[in-house]
C-alpha cells in the first residue's frame, strides 16, 4: 500500500466515523406518574414509624420530619402537623405482640419546645420494650446534647430488621388506622418502619488516583486497593394507609446503604440524611407526578 | 438460461442497493427534521418524524433511539422502552444508544419496581 493510499483510507475513516457520530445531546423531562391515584385524599398524616437500629439516629423522629417537610414542598397534598404517634406503645398495647411488661416510667431530662410531647411518648414506647427485656440497657440512657438529645434513643432490642417483627401487626389493624383516620378527618396515612443500622466491610475497592508523567501531565487511573470500610444501611418500609377505611393501600421497602474509609469519621445523622436523600424521590413518586430531569443524545 | 437468470438477479441486485440508500436518506431527513424541532421543544412533531423515519427505513437504528427519547420525554415509558430494545437490536455496539438506555433503565426500573412478597398489599382505594 502506497502511502498516499494510507493517507487517503485514514481520511476516509476519520471522515466515516465523524460522520456515524453526529449527535446532539438534549435536556429531558421524563413525567413520572404516580404509583398511587391519591385523589380522595386533600391530606396526609405522617403518622410516625416503628425505629431501630443505630442509638445515634432516632429514626422515627428524624424520618417524620423529613417526610412531612419534602410533603409539604412537594406534593398537593395538605400535610397535618401534630405530634409523633407512639406506635412502638401501641404495637405493644394491642394483641398480637409478645407480653411486655411496661416499668413505671423513669425519671427523664424535661424536654421542651415542640419536641415535647413527641419526645415524651417515644420515651414512654421505649420503656414499654425495655420491660420486655427485664433488664434495663445502660446504654439507653438520654444522652446530651445536639438534635437528638430531647428525643429518646429506640429500645435496645430493635437492632435488625426480625426485630421489628413483633411490631408489624400494628399497620394491619385496621380499627386503630380507621379511628387515626376519624381523629384527623380522613386523611392519608404514612407511617411504617425504619431500620438504621451500623455496617462494616472490608474488600478489593477501586479508586481512582491521580498521577504525573515524567512530562508533569496529570492523569487520573483506577487503582485497586484493599480498604476496611463502615457506614451504613437504611431500610425503610413506608406503609400508606386509607385513613377512612383503615386499610393498607400500598407498602415499599427501600434498601440503602453507604460505606466510608474507616479512618473517616461522617456523624450517624448525616449518613441518615444522605442515604434518606437517596430514596426520597421513591417516595414521593408514590405519592404525586414528578418530573426528572436528565439529558440524552439525539443521533442523526 | 443461466444467463437470463443471472442478469434478473443482477439487474435487482443493482436497483435494490439505491432503493435502500434512497430509504436512508429519506429516513435521514425525517430524523433530522425531527431533532431540530425536538430541540425547540416540539416533541409531538419530533414523535411523527421520528416515526415516519423509522417505517421508510425501518433498520434505521438512529431513528429508533431518537424515538425512545420523545416517548420517554412524554412519559410513555413503555413505547420508550421497546424503541430502545429496537434501536439497541439494531446496533449492539452503539456505545451512545447504549447509554441513553442505561439512564431510560434507571428511571424505567424506579417506577415499575415491584414490592417485596411480605407487603400487606397494594391496593388502590
Amino acid at each position: 500500500m502506497t502511502l498516499a493510499t494510507r493517507i487517503l483510507s485514514s481520511v476516509a475513516a476519520i471522515l466515516f466515523i465523524a460522520g456515524c457520530t453526529n449527535y446532539y445531546e438534549i435536556p429531558i423531562e421524563t413525567p413520572i406518574k404516580p404509583k398511587l391515584d391519591v385523589s380522595a385524599f386533600q391530606r396526609v398524616l405522617v403518622a410516625g414509624f416503628i425505629a431501630g437500629g443505630t442509638d445515634d439516629v432516632d429514626g422515627n423522629l428524624e424520618t417524620t420530619r423529613l417526610l412531612r417537610s419534602q410533603l409539604r414542598t412537594k406534593s398537593d397534598l395538605r400535610v397535618i402537623d401534630t405530634d409523633v404517634l407512639p406506635l412502638m406503645e401501641v404495637a405493644t398495647e394491642t394483641p398480637g405482640t409478645p407480653e411486655v411488661k411496661v416499668e413505671p416510667a423513669k425519671a427523664a431530662p424535661a424536654s421542651d419546645g415542640a419536641e415535647g410531647r413527641e419526645g415524651r411518648e417515644a420515651r414512654e414506647g421505649k420503656e414499654g420494650k425495655e420491660g420486655k427485656d427485664t433488664k434495663a440497657d445502660p446504654k439507653s440512657e438520654p444522652k446530651g446534647e445536639g438534635p437528638q438529645a430531647a428525643t429518646p434513643e429506640k429500645p435496645a432490642a430493635i437492632k435488625d430488621a426480625k426485630d421489628l417483627e413483633p411490631y408489624e401487626h400494628l399497620f394491619a389493624d385496621v380499627e386503630y388506622w380507621k379511628k387515626i383516620g376519624e381523629e384527623y378527618q380522613n386523611p392519608l396515612i404514612v407511617t411504617g418502619t425504619v431500620m438504621f443500622t451500623p455496617h462494616q466491610r472490608s474488600g478489593i475497592v477501586q479508586r481512582e488516583e491521580e498521577v504525573y508523567d515524567s512530562f508533569g501531565r496529570r492523569r487520573v487511573v483506577p487503582v485497586r486497593t484493599y480498604m476496611e470500610r463502615k457506614g451504613y444501611i437504611l431500610q425503610p418500609k413506608f406503609i400508606f394507609i386509607d385513613g377512612r377505611t383503615g386499610t393498607v393501600m400500598h407498602s415499599e421497602n427501600f434498601r440503602e446503604e453507604v460505606l466510608y474509609n474507616a479512618n473517616q469519621s461522617t456523624p450517624a445523622l448525616s449518613s441518615y440524611f444522605e442515604l434518606m436523600d437517596r430514596l426520597i424521590p421513591s417516595f414521593l413518586s408514590t405519592l404525586s407526578s414528578q418530573k426528572i430531569k436528565g439529558t440524552r443524545v439525539l443521533l442523526q | 438460461m443461466r444467463t437470463r437468470v443471472l442478469t434478473v438477479f443482477l439487474l435487482l441486485g443493482a436497483t435494490a442497493a439505491p432503493l435502500a440508500a434512497d430509504a436512508r436518506s429519506d429516513a435521514k431527513k425525517q430524523v433530522e427534521f425531527g431533532i431540530t424541532v425536538a430541540q425547540r421543544g416540539l416533541w409531538r412533531e419530533a414523535i411523527y418524524r421520528w416515526e415516519r423515519a423509522a417505517q421508510i427505513d425501518p433498520k434505521y437504528a438512529e431513528a429508533y433511539n431518537d424515538l425512545a427519547i420523545a416517548y420517554e420525554h412524554e412519559g410513555d415509558l413503555e413505547k420508550a422502552r421497546v424503541a430502545y430494545e429496537k434501536a439497541l437490536e439494531l446496533e449492539p455496539n452503539n456505545a451512545l444508544i447504549k447509554q441513553n438506555y442505561e439512564l431510560f433503565k434507571e428511571i424505567n426500573d424506579r417506577t415499575t419496581r415491584k414490592d417485596t412478597p411480605d407487603d400487606p398489599g397494594n391496593q388502590n382505594p
